[in-house]
């Protein structure tokens, strides 16, 4: 093994280990232990119970349709960002981070507010029939706030960065701007954009405290799954809470899995041989 | 297809890249745009492709104003200095990727067999399914070049296409480059700062200093008959001496060198190391030898005058030089320039 | 003459679709973004200056505030401590599992705050691991201040290290080993080179750690038990007081922690002139072969 010139080393790896075991390890290691102890059928009967399986249908759901809009709004407003110069700019640039520095609790309140039906977007969309706060709908509005900058922030660096010879090149080949943007700028932003899109997916599934404001929270309609293993939580049900949050665990690993597989496919070409 | 600049400007923010270019390139030519970095040769190539819109002066192909064309209807091959391969495309993608774009609709198994045409003409058989990062920059280079043909384009132009290798690789590149134009006969502009590589590969040498062309023509006639102290230092390795012009004769320091040149006053003298003649107690210009530097093909010595000035030339390998007895030197084939405007231009790179 | 200055045009340069993008997004970026900012303020105001006023001073307020601060001024300096540890340990060594650990570092960002504070309560609860030696112990971990500073670090826990680790890892070792072969000591190298040249990505990392410790309300709302006066933090205090009808105090509560969002966003700015937070961007090993500089 190579020696190592710089010192520090146990030091270092010693309160990171310590601190990462401590802080993150073991409280999940806890859940799972507690969700583990509960037998097979236990678990499935909770996990599985129609008022679970019809949170996972609203969060799931929505959450995909917020990552869509994100996706489009995002790509967008990253594409708007770097590519045009127009007044505001910087201030639009800056206040993308607005969902990441607002507390959820404060963004919340105030999505609730706009979208109530007495509130200022509520009584503009009243008339159409559309029922925002207290429905499925606001809990997509809540989801997109909340999740909006991933896919801006992922994107645009690379964006940034994309060789302007490229589309040059594409260019002079006689692409026309649709077949550029489809057949050589958009694969190339694809693995940024898988990595915001599992990011921001991953938000909306574990969002919560934007959420809960807007959401309503009808058993079998409006309430979502960390809602719901909250809820068991204040009736003292620590088995089904464990059962329920092991649930929310179990995806969000999975879709950690999923995206570094995908992204691994998407950056295939860079391998060397 | 006949391209004709005239008068082409080009002004970046405030830094002039290009001043009123002019310049005639018969149809299926070779030509070199040679200068060191910032003559604006680069900004000249790419007003040609469409890559930049002239601020002003006019560029036609054949009878055609093409100044306000865009790249993508012009019809040129561009071919870049770090070749925009698409990353994630293979070879064959990068290759078939004008066809597939192109407005005249093409059959995939028509595609296929030009792309496998291609990859034949730039010796890359066999590569078709390899991703650009997993090939060797020559490699990268050709597949460029099967790009850019691929369009048919009327007009092919190259951007350094030897900057990035190794100098063996690019001695090789630029010979197969010049039988596959020979091969083609499309007319072909390409941009180096690479004095050799132009000399070499080109029909004609354009040479441009701070976005001016200062000298063009054939390889052998810019050599022979460079027109300024500018061009002298940029074509090669060369021995500068003031002087001075008296009564039709040059002088260096106190040295007659039977040199004639017409305009008396303070002039430049420039010699290159081969025309450098070192004779023992022959008069000619003192010179005190310092080194000897051993090349494959030679010997080098690097000694100074009297007035101390650096003086590089060749001497013969049978002739171990020994330097403790005074020499001289006599020059000859010198270029002789006035002194004043432009002549200390840099040598660039 | 005066050169006219025209560019070719790029992809998307088009002027229908340079408004049409310009304008959908900044429409839906004021929807989205900057009319929450709004309605904060409004509302927070909307029972005039002396309402706001009350409730900013209420004792209740005060104490959310205070427990809130002070969750910060153990949890913040906790976790940027951590974060150094782990750039100096990832960035300047090759060991063993070295992925894997930067893989669980970031896992906190994945995972439903939600899911932390379950979690927690099954490690310090009374129906978790160490909960039954605790109690005896008597020692409050959950529904008190060190609960709530422990889910906070939880869910920051990757903040300052993913700010430091690429930055640290693009710097390499170089300037490290030079010191070392000058003789320096570890900790001299530390702080007389490795931090000046990390310390603007360092503090940026410290001030988004801070928002979000702050703002924490999922995972801290589990671990609290939203006792007024006693465990509430801000975040929690505004639930409470919007839940009982008090809207605009909620609001005025909220202008608080909004303000807190600004700051965070101006310093954030301030922060990226000076070149902190440019992550390297995915997929640039893609880029190598086709980046240089034109003559």
């Amino acid at each position: 093994m190579k020696r190592n010139v710089l010192p520090g080393l146990p030091l270092s790896l010693g309160i990171t280990l310590f601190y990462v075991g401590l802080i993150v390890v073991l409280p999940l290691a806890a859940l799972v232990f507690k969700a583990a102890s509960l037998g097979p059928s236990e678990y499935w009967a909770i996990v599985s119970s129609p008022r679970a399986v019809a949170s996972y249908r609203v969060t799931v759901l929505s959450a995909l349709v917020a990552t869509a809009f994100n996706l489009v709004f995002g790509l967008a407003l990253a594409w708007v960002l770097v590519r045009y110069r127009f007044p505001g700019r910087r201030i639009v640039d800056a206040i993308v981070d607005l969902p990441f520095a607002l507390p959820t609790a404060v963004a919340g309140i105030a999505l609730t507010t706009l979208f109530a039906s007495n509130g200022w977007f509520g009584t503009l969309l009243a008339p159409f029939g559309i029922k925002v706060a207290y429905t499925p709908l606001g809990i997509m509005v809540a989801m997109c706030f909340t999740s909006l900058p991933f896919i801006v922030r992922t994107v645009q660096p690379v964006l940034e960065d994309l060789d302007p010879a490229l589309e040059e090149a594409a260019q002079s080949l006689g692409g026309s701007d649709s077949a550029i943007f489809l057949r050589v700028i958009l694969p190339l932003l694809m693995p940024a954009l898988l990595a915001g899109l599992s990011l921001s997916f991953a938000r909306s599934l574990g969002e919560f405290g934007a959420i809960i404001f807007i959401a309503g929270n009808q058993p079998m309609e409006t309430e979502i799954t960390a809602l719901l293993a909250f809820i068991r939580l204040e009736e003292y049900d620590y088995q089904a809470a464990a059962a329920i949050a092991s649930v929310l665990l179990i995806t969000a690993f999975l879709m950690l899995a999923a995206t570094n597989l995908l992204q691994a496919r998407a950056l295939r070409y860079t391998a060397r041989s | 297809m006949k391209i004709r600049l005239e008068q082409v400007v080009k002004t970046f923010d405030t830094f002039r890249a290009v001043h009123g270019v002019s310049l005639d390139i018969e149809s299926g030519q070779l030509v070199a745009l040679l200068g060191p970095s910032g003559s604006g040769k680069t900004t000249i190539l790419r007003m040609v492709a469409g890559l930049e819109y002239a601020d002003g002066g006019h560029i036609y192909f054949g009878d055609q104003d093409a100044t306000d064309i865009p790249v993508r209807d012009r019809g040129v091959g561009f071919v870049f200095q770090h070749y925009a391969l698409f990353p994630h495309m293979t070879i064959a993608e990068n290759v078939a990727f004008g066809m597939k774009v192109s407005k005249t609709r093409r059959s995939k198994p028509e595609i296929a067999t030009r792309v496998s045409e291609l990859l034949r003409l730039v010796k890359l058989e066999g590569l078709g399914d390899r991703f650009p990062g997993q090939i060797s920059g020559g490699q990268r280079q050709r597949v460029a070049l099967a790009r850019a043909l691929a369009v048919d384009p009327k007009v092919l132009l190259l951007d350094e296409p030897f900057g990035a290798l190794d100098a063996n690789v690019r001695r090789d590149l630029r010979r197969w480059l010049r039988e596959i134009h020979d091969e083609l006969g499309i007319t072909t502009l390409f941009v180096t700062h690479d004095q050799e590589e132009a000399l070499d590969l080109a029909d004609r040498v354009v040479i441009l200093n701070e976005g001016k062309i200062v000298q063009e023509g054939k390889p052998a006639e810019v050599c022979r008959h460079p027109g300024s102290a500018f061009v002298m230092q940029f074509l090669g390795d060369v021995n500068k001496f003031p002087g001075v012009a008296r009564d039709g004769l040059v002088f260096i320091g106190e040295t007659a060198t039977g040199i004639a040149f017409s305009e008396d006053g303070p002039v430049d003298v420039f010699v290159r190391p081969r025309d450098v003649i070192w004779e023992k107690d022959a008069g000619g210009i003192p010179v005190d030898i310092e080194r000897i530097l051993h090349r494959p093909d030679g010997l080098t010595a690097v000694g100074t005058t009297k007035d101390a000035i650096r003086v590089e030339f060749e001497i013969p390998e049978q002739a171990e030089p020994d330097l403790s007895r005074g020499a001289g030197i006599i020059l000859r084939n010198a270029q002789v320039f006035p002194r004043g405007v432009k002549s200390s231009a840099r040598v660039g790179p | 003459m005066t050169p006219t200055r025209r560019k070719p045009p790029r992809v998307g340069d088009g002027p229908i679709i340079r408004r049409v993008l310009i304008g959908a997004t900044l429409f839906f970026g004021a929807i989205l973004v900057l009319a929450p900012l709004i309605v904060i303020a409004v509302e927070a105001f909307s029972q005039g200056l002396k309402v706001y006023a009350a409730t900013i001073a209420h004792p209740d307020t005060g104490h959310a505030i205070y427990l809130t601060v002070a969750t910060a001024l153990i949890a913040v300096p906790a976790n940027t401590a951590f974060g150094l540890a782990a750039a100096w340990a990832i960035t300047k060594f090759d060991f063993w599992g070295r992925r894997v650990l930067l893989v669980v570092i970031e896992i906190p960002f994945s995972i439903s705050p939600i899911v932390a504070g379950v979690a927690y309560l099954f490690v310090y609860g009374l129906q978790g691991l160490f909960g039954p030696m605790l109690e005896s112990a008597d020692i409050k971990i959950l529904f008190a201040l060190p609960g709530i500073v422990l889910a906070s670090m939880f869910v920051t826990a990757p903040f300052v290290a993913r700010e430091l680790i690429p930055l640290m890892q693009a710097q390499g070792r170089d300037l490290e080993e030079a010191a070392t072969s000058l003789g320096a000591s570890g900790w001299r190298i530390f702080f007389s080179v490795t931090l000046p040249n990390v310390k603007w990505a360092l503090l940026y990392g410290v001030v988004l750690c801070n928002a979000r410790v702050m703002g924490e309300f999922g995972a801290v709302s589990v671990v609290s038990g939203n006792i007024r006066g006693q465990t509430n933090t801000l975040p929690l205090h505004i639930e409470l007081l919007y839940h009982d009808y008090q809207a605009a105090g909620a609001f005025a509560a909220a202008s608080i922690l909004a303000t807190l969002a600004v700051v965070t966003i101006l310093a954030k700015v301030g922060l990226e002139r000076r070149g902190a937070g440019r992550r390297p961007a995915l997929g640039s090993a893609a880029k190598e072969q086709n980046t240089g500089t034109r003559t």
